[in-house]
C-alpha cells in the first residue's frame, strides 16, 4: 500500500500549497483509483429509481460500471457490471426490470441477487469443473441505504456509512429530508450525464465550500434566473437566508459543507414570487419543519461535498452530483435531481424548470463553472506550470471547533474545507488505516497537537 | 396546382430556416429571438439506452415532465441571450464560433391547407459545429421537428424539438443556441 509519490511535499496544508500534479498527472489518477476509490464510500443511486423487485439502474463507481438492483425478494444489491467469464457488460440498458441479467457474449446469466444461473452446455463443457456458486457477479462488500440514497464501498473493512458520514449527516439530511422536515421522502426526477475535460477534484472542491468563486457567476446574478426572476428579481436564487450566519464546516473524514445557521428567531422569507401556490407550499413546509426539528431547523443548506466525490445542492436547486474520474484530466458527471415525492404537481414543475436552467451543461449558472474547471485543468498541465503549486492560504486558522455547529466551523469564506479535504486525500494515497482516514488515528491527533 | 404550391411553400420554409440559422451564426441573437412565438416550446430530450421494443415509451425524456437538456419557453431563451450579452458569461466569453447546418427538410403537416398555410410542421436534420477559444470543438448532430406559424410575410417558431444523437453528453456545455 506504499506509494512512491512525494505526497507530503505536494500537499502541504500547513503552508497552504498544493501541487498542480494532483490535478493533472496520470500517476495521481492511478493512485486515486487504486487507493481512494477502492475504499471510500461512494454514492450509487436512489431507491426511488428501483421501487419494485427486479428493478435495476446502471450506475458508476469511479471508472467502473455497476448495477444497482432490487432482487426479486426485495433486497438491494450493487454489482460490478461485468461477466465473470470474459468481462462483457451484462447490462447495457440504463434502467428497467428483469429476472435475469444475460451476458450477450457467451450467454452466462445471473439472477437479480447476482448468482450465476445459466451456463450454456454446462453438462458437456463444465461438469465437475465449474462451481457456479463461486462465480456470482462481483458484489460490493459494503452497502448502506440512507433516506432513499444508496451508498457502497469496495472495502470490506470500511467503517459503517453513518460513522463515515459523522456530523456531516446534519447537512446531508437537509438535502434528503422532506421540505417540511419529515425524514427522507425524496425522489429522483431525472439525471444528467456528461463529460467534462477537467480533473474531478475541481468540481468536488467547488461544492465543498468554495464560495469565493461567486464572481464567476456574475452574469446570472445580473440578469436573474432564480425562482422569482420572472417577477423581476435579480440573482440566481431567492434570498432565503438573509438573516442567517453563513458557515463553512469541515469534518474529520474529509467532508465539507457551506450551510447557513439561522438565528433563534427566524421567519419565512417569501420566495417563488411568480408562483403563489409554490410560495404557499414552501411557507407551509417552513413552519412544519420548524415545529418538527426545533433547534436543528436552524441549519439550512447551500452546498457540500461528501468525501470524495459526491456533491450536493441543498435547496435552490436540489440535487446530488457525482464526479467520476475518467482519466487525469477528464470527468464524467452524473447529477440526480431531487424533489419531495409527495409535493404537488405544480411545485414539482416549477422546481424542475428552475433546476434545468440553473444546473448542468445546459444550466446558465454551471456552464461558467465548467468553463473554469476545463481551462484551470488545461493550463496546469505544462512542465513550467506544474512547478508552481496552487495557493490554499485563504482564512488560515480562522475557524472554531464545534461552534456554533459540530465540525471545524468558519464564519468567513475559507479554504479550510479544502485544506482538510486534501489532508484526508493524502492519507488515502498513503494507504493509512481507517482510524486515520476517519480522523481518529494517533498520527492525526499527534499532527494536530 | 397544389403540387406547385407545395414546392413553393417548401422553398419558402427552407429559406426561412436558412435565414434563421444565419442569424445565430452571425450572432444576431436579439433578431433571432424575434422569430420565436410568445408561446414557444423549446425542447431537447435526454436519450437513453433502452431494450428493443421500448423505444417509443422510454428512449427519450418527455416534454413537460422530469429533466431534459432543454424544456423551456421564450422567457428562458431570452435570459440565455441576455446572459451572453452581459459579456461576463464566461462559458461564451469570448464567443464561440458556430455554424448551423440544416438539411433533409420535409414538410410534415400543413394546416389548414397548402393553399393557405398557417401552421407548418417541418422536419429536418441539424449539424451544429462549435469551435471555442483555441482547441475546443463540438459537433451536435440530430433530428429536429419545428412547428412554424404564419406571421405576415414571414414565420414564427412555435415549437422546436431537438433530438440530439447522444446519450452521455459529449460536450461540457450546451451554451449555444440551437
Amino acid at each position: 500500500m506504499t506509494t512512491t509519490l512525494p505526497i507530503d511535499r505536494m500537499i502541504d496544508t500547513e503552508r497552504g500549497t498544493i501541487s498542480r500534479e494532483i490535478f493533472v498527472s496520470p500517476e495521481f489518477h492511478r493512485e486515486e483509483l487504486e487507493k481512494l476509490f477502492t475504499r471510500a464510500w461512494l454514492f450509487v443511486g436512489h431507491e426511488s429509481q428501483i421501487p419494485n423487485p427486479g428493478d435495476f439502474f446502471v450506475s458508476r463507481m469511479a471508472e467502473e460500471s455497476v448495477i444497482l438492483c432490487r432482487d426479486t425478494m426485495g433486497t438491494v444489491h450493487v454489482f460490478l457490471n461485468s461477466c465473470r467469464h470474459r468481462g462483457m457488460k451484462v447490462c447495457r440498458y440504463e434502467s428497467g426490470n428483469t429476472s435475469l441479467f444475460v451476458c450477450p457474449y457467451h450467454s452466462w446469466s445471473y439472477t437479480t441477487d447476482g448468482k450465476l444461473q445459466g451456463v450454456p452446455l454446462y453438462r458437456v463443457l463444465y461438469e465437475g469443473q465449474l462451481d457456479r456458486s463461486e462465480w456470482s457477479l462481483i458484489e460490493v462488500p459494503k452497502l448502506h441505504l440512507y433516506k432513499g440514497t444508496v451508498w457502497a464501498s469496495w472495502d470490506a473493512e470500511a467503517p459503517d456509512f453513518m460513522t463515515y458520514l459523522g456530523d456531516a449527516v446534519d447537512h446531508l439530511d437537509q438535502v434528503l429530508d422532506c421540505r417540511d422536515g419529515r425524514p427522507g421522502g425524496s425522489e429522483v426526477i431525472g439525471i444528467h450525464k456528461w463529460i467534462l475535460p477537467a480533473n474531478w477534484k475541481f468540481a468536488a472542491e467547488n461544492f465543498l465550500g468554495d464560495t469565493y468563486h461567486n464572481p464567476s457567476h456574475r452574469s446570472v446574478d445580473m440578469i436573474g434566473i432564480g425562482p422569482s426572476a420572472r417577477a423581476g428579481q435579480t440573482g440566481r436564487r431567492d434570498n432565503e437566508y438573509n438573516k442567517g450566519q453563513h458557515v463553512w464546516a469541515s469534518f474529520p473524514a474529509g467532508h465539507g459543507v457551506h450551510s447557513v445557521w439561522m438565528p433563534e428567531e427566524f421567519d419565512y422569507q417569501p420566495s417563488y414570487a411568480q408562483y403563489p401556490v409554490v410560495d404557499e407550499y414552501f411557507r407551509h413546509c417552513f413552519y412544519e419543519r420548524k415545529k418538527r426539528l426545533g433547534d436543528k431547523a436552524r441549519i439550512m443548506p447551500f452546498t457540500g461535498n461528501l468525501f470524495p466525490n459526491t456533491s450536493y445542492h441543498g435547496r435552490q436547486p436540489r440535487a446530488l452530483c457525482v464526479w467520476h474520474p475518467h482519466g487525469a484530466t477528464q470527468t464524467e458527471a452524473w447529477r440526480f435531481f431531487l424533489v419531495d415525492a409527495d409535493a404537488p404537481a405544480e411545485v414539482k414543475d416549477v422546481l424542475r424548470r428552475f433546476y434545468m436552467r440553473y444546473s448542468g451543461p445546459a444550466g446558465m449558472t454551471e456552464q461558467d463553472d465548467m468553463e473554469n474547471w476545463l481551462y484551470a485543468t488545461a493550463s496546469s498541465t505544462g512542465t513550467i506550470a506544474r512547478r508552481y503549486p496552487f495557493n490554499y492560504q485563504q482564512s488560515m486558522g480562522a475557524y472554531k471547533h464545534n461552534d456554533p455547529i459540530p465540525g471545524d466551523v468558519s464564519t468567513q469564506i475559507t479554504e479550510q474545507n479544502a485544506r482538510n479535504y486534501y489532508q484526508v486525500y493524502a492519507r488515502y494515497l498513503k494507504g493509512e488505516s481507517w482510524a486515520s482516514l476517519l480522523g481518529t488515528g494517533d498520527a492525526v491527533r499527534a499532527a494536530a497537537e | 396546382m397544389s403540387r406547385l404550391d407545395r414546392l413553393a411553400l417548401k422553398q419558402e420554409i427552407e429559406d426561412f430556416l436558412y435565414m434563421e440559422a444565419d442569424l445565430l451564426d452571425q450572432r444576431m441573437f436579439r433578431e433571432w429571438l424575434d422569430l420565436l412565438a410568445e408561446d414557444l416550446i423549446y425542447f431537447m430530450p435526454i436519450r437513453r439506452n433502452v431494450k428493443f421494443g421500448q423505444h417509443a415509451e422510454k428512449e427519450n425524456t418527455k416534454q413537460g415532465e422530469g429533466i431534459s437538456w432543454f424544456d423551456e419557453d421564450k422567457w428562458t431563451l431570452g435570459k440565455r441571450v441576455e446572459q451572453i450579452l452581459t459579456g461576463v458569461h464566461y462559458a461564451e466569453e469570448p464567443l464561440s464560433r458556430v455554424t448551423h447546418m440544416v438539411s433533409n427538410v420535409r414538410l410534415l403537416e400543413v394546416s389548414p391547407s397548402v393553399e393557405d398555410p398557417r401552421d407548418v410542421v417541418v422536419g429536418c436534420r441539424f449539424l451544429v459545429y462549435q469551435n471555442r477559444v483555441e482547441y475546443e470543438s463540438n459537433t451536435f448532430i440530430g433530428r429536429r421537428i419545428d412547428t412554424l406559424r404564419r406571421n405576415g410575410e414571414s414565420w414564427l417558431i412555435a415549437r422546436r424539438e431537438l433530438i440530439l444523437e447522444q446519450n452521455v453528453l459529449l460536450a461540457k456545455n450546451l451554451s449555444i443556441l440551437f
